[in-house]
């Protein structure tokens, strides 16, 4: 059991009155993993972890959480999960202190055990020195740190964070992400978004849902490997002649085709498209080498998540047209 | 039972950091004191037969108490917590929707015989004043109260129903103001039907709230009452779990 699958959805489909919000997927988390929801706003994101944290059953399918199944297994299911939901509700009147310790009671910790464990996540999400102030008076930051350090207080073995960093600033949300990072060592954490850069930081794996669908599920190197593999671009500044350059290119094999400007002082930027995917770098810094030239950049043009997902969407919405 | 008793403790506390929590009570306590002073009127013109908790629950400040406080207390049980999301924090521990009702239940009724206690206190300074002191017996007044507690936990259910089936809490104090007050009103619908052996005539004297307050005050306490009472509770907290449940059946 202890490195079987940590979450398994085969088949879930949600409908609400008149529409139906996720449509038949399935996927599967394995344990120590992060993973990314991505989709835009009524994707399906927060309808799944929904079902995954036992507060809606799915209209069908089979959702089993660390072997559990959240319909008929709930209260098992739920002791396992740390789920913090969209927008992080709190209760504003409480203090933070009191608050996580009445969270840790409710899930079923001791009373010496809850004491202990709201010490624990109080450090660990840095709220030590806020711990008697009351919720309703903190930064929106540190009601976010709130919401993970209640989520994490029963131990969890998995975590559901649904869109953790919406409404924080760069450096909270740089604080949050840390924080999320750090918990993957001993916690296998689903976090959904909208934010590309997020998963981009985050997450090892990347599920992108789009109206109830999967559209794409993999690692964030093989979805680039997949979409941008014909496409990877180099660009290299080189101080040399041009002409030289030009016949330099002309006679590399792999380049499909070749774009040179002037740069500043002897230096011309060339951008090089290869002709299937090779990486042309280590030909090029060869070449620079062997000619003596000067090189100051030599760099890979690979696709960011956000042409990844743009595409992905994109293809998809003519497939169905 | 751990869950239940860490729910109630919030739950309560929740009463007590929140202004409305005074402000119901400090109401309460006025209206207490504008009957008691009533009372003392009452008394000082007129000698009486009638039992002294008689005279104050017969005045209609004790209705206005039950029928507008009720409500109040009750509006945010449920509707705050779904309006907030808390709910679904809540609801994703594990707790069982029963340990949740029966919580929020608990800890509005011990909030409302709180409400009450002033008024033991006006009892109590009748019975250092008073130089009949038969006037005031201790069964009699255990016997108030506990119509006082059965009447409550009827409305508080009412309220606790109400507060499950929507997310805000106006429309919930409403709700179950609207219930309260039916069940206030059917207490006269006995005396509009002019066959009184008539089978209605006799349904409806069942739940003739006044009269049974009455009784109550007068020292009698009558077990089908108890049932009475008990058993409507019990009807709306079932019909409240209900209304927790239904989200999954959706």
């Amino acid at each position: 059991m202890s490195d079987g699958l940590m979450i398994e959805v085969s088949n879930l489909t949600k409908r609400y009155a008149g529409h139906t919000a996720v449509s038949g997927i399935s996927f599967a988390v394995g344990r120590g993993e992060i993973v990314g929801l991505l989709g835009s706003n009524g994707a399906g994101k927060s309808t799944t972890m929904r079902i995954l944290s036992c507060y809606m059953p799915a209209t069908s399918g089979a959702v089993r959480v660390a072997g559990y199944d959240v319909f008929t297994q709930a209260d098992d299911v739920r002791r396992r999960i740390g789920y913090m939901p969209e927008n992080n509700p709190l209760h504003p009147e409480m203090r933070v202190r009191e608050y996580l310790k009445f969270r840790a009671r409710l899930k079923g910790l001791g009373w010496r055990r809850s004491r202990e464990r709201v010490d624990i996540v109080l450090e660990q999400c840095g709220l030590t020195d806020v711990s008697r102030k009351i919720i309703g008076h903190l930064s929106k930051g540190y009601r976010q740190r709130v919401g993970l350090a209640d989520a994490l207080v029963h131990e969890p073995e998995l975590i559901i964070l649904d869109e953790p960093t919406i409404g924080l600033d760069p450096r909270q949300i740089r604080s949050v992400r840390q924080l999320i990072k750090d918990l993957s060592r001993n916690h296998t954490v689903l976090i959904s978004t909208h934010i590309l850069s997020e998963v981009e930081m985050t997450c090892n794996r990347v599920i992108i849902l789009h109206e109830g669908k999967i559209l794409a599920a993999d690692t964030l190197d093989n979805l680039q490997n997949l979409m941008g593999g014909s496409t990877d671009q180099v660009i290299a500044e080189i101080a040399a002649p041009r002409a030289e350059l030009q016949e330099c290119w002309e006679q590399m094999g792999e380049i499909e085709y070749f774009d040179l400007s002037a740069a500043e002082g002897e230096y011309h930027r060339c951008a090089l498209t290869p002709r299937n995917g090779t990486d042309l770098r280590p030909q090029i810094s060869a070449l620079v080498r062997e000619r003596g030239w000067q090189l100051r950049e030599l760099t890979r043009n690979r696709p960011s998540l956000e042409d990844i997902y743009v595409r992905i969407i994109r293809s998809n919405g003519e497939e169905e047209i | 039972m751990q869950a239940y008793w860490t729910l109630t403790r919030r739950e309560l506390a929740g009463f007590f950091v929140s202004f409305t929590g005074y402000l119901i009570i400090a109401s309460a306590v006025f209206l207490m004191g504008l009957s008691f002073v009533i009372l003392l009127y009452r008394l000082q013109d007129e000698t009486t037969t009638l039992p002294v908790t008689q005279l104050f629950f017969s005045t209609p400040f004790f209705w206005l108490i039950l029928l507008l406080g009720v409500p109040v207390i009750t509006m945010r049980l449920f509707a705050l917590e779904k309006y907030s999301g808390t709910f679904e924090t809540l609801m994703t521990t594990p707790v069982s929707d029963l340990q949740v009702v029966l919580a929020k239940f608990t800890a509005a009724a011990v909030f409302y015989m709180f409400m009450w206690l002033p008024l033991l206190v006006y009892i109590l300074i009748l019975h250092h004043y008073t130089n009949h002191q038969e006037a005031i017996d201790w069964g009699l007044i255990g016997s108030a109260f506990l119509g006082v507690a059965l009447l409550g936990s009827l409305f508080m259910s009412l309220g606790c129903l109400a507060s499950a089936l929507t997310r805000s809490q106006i429309v919930a104090a409403m709700i179950s103001f609207t219930l309260g007050f039916t069940f206030f009103l059917l207490s006269f619908l006995p005396g509009y039907i002019p066959m009184t052996a008539h089978w209605q005539a006799q349904v409806f004297s069942h739940f003739a709230l006044i009269d049974q307050m009455e009784d109550f005050a007068r020292g009698l306490v009558d077990t089908r009452h108890i049932v009475f009472y008990l058993s409507m509770t019990l009807l709306s907290l079932f019909l409240t779990l209900r209304v927790v449940e239904s989200r999954r059946w959706k």
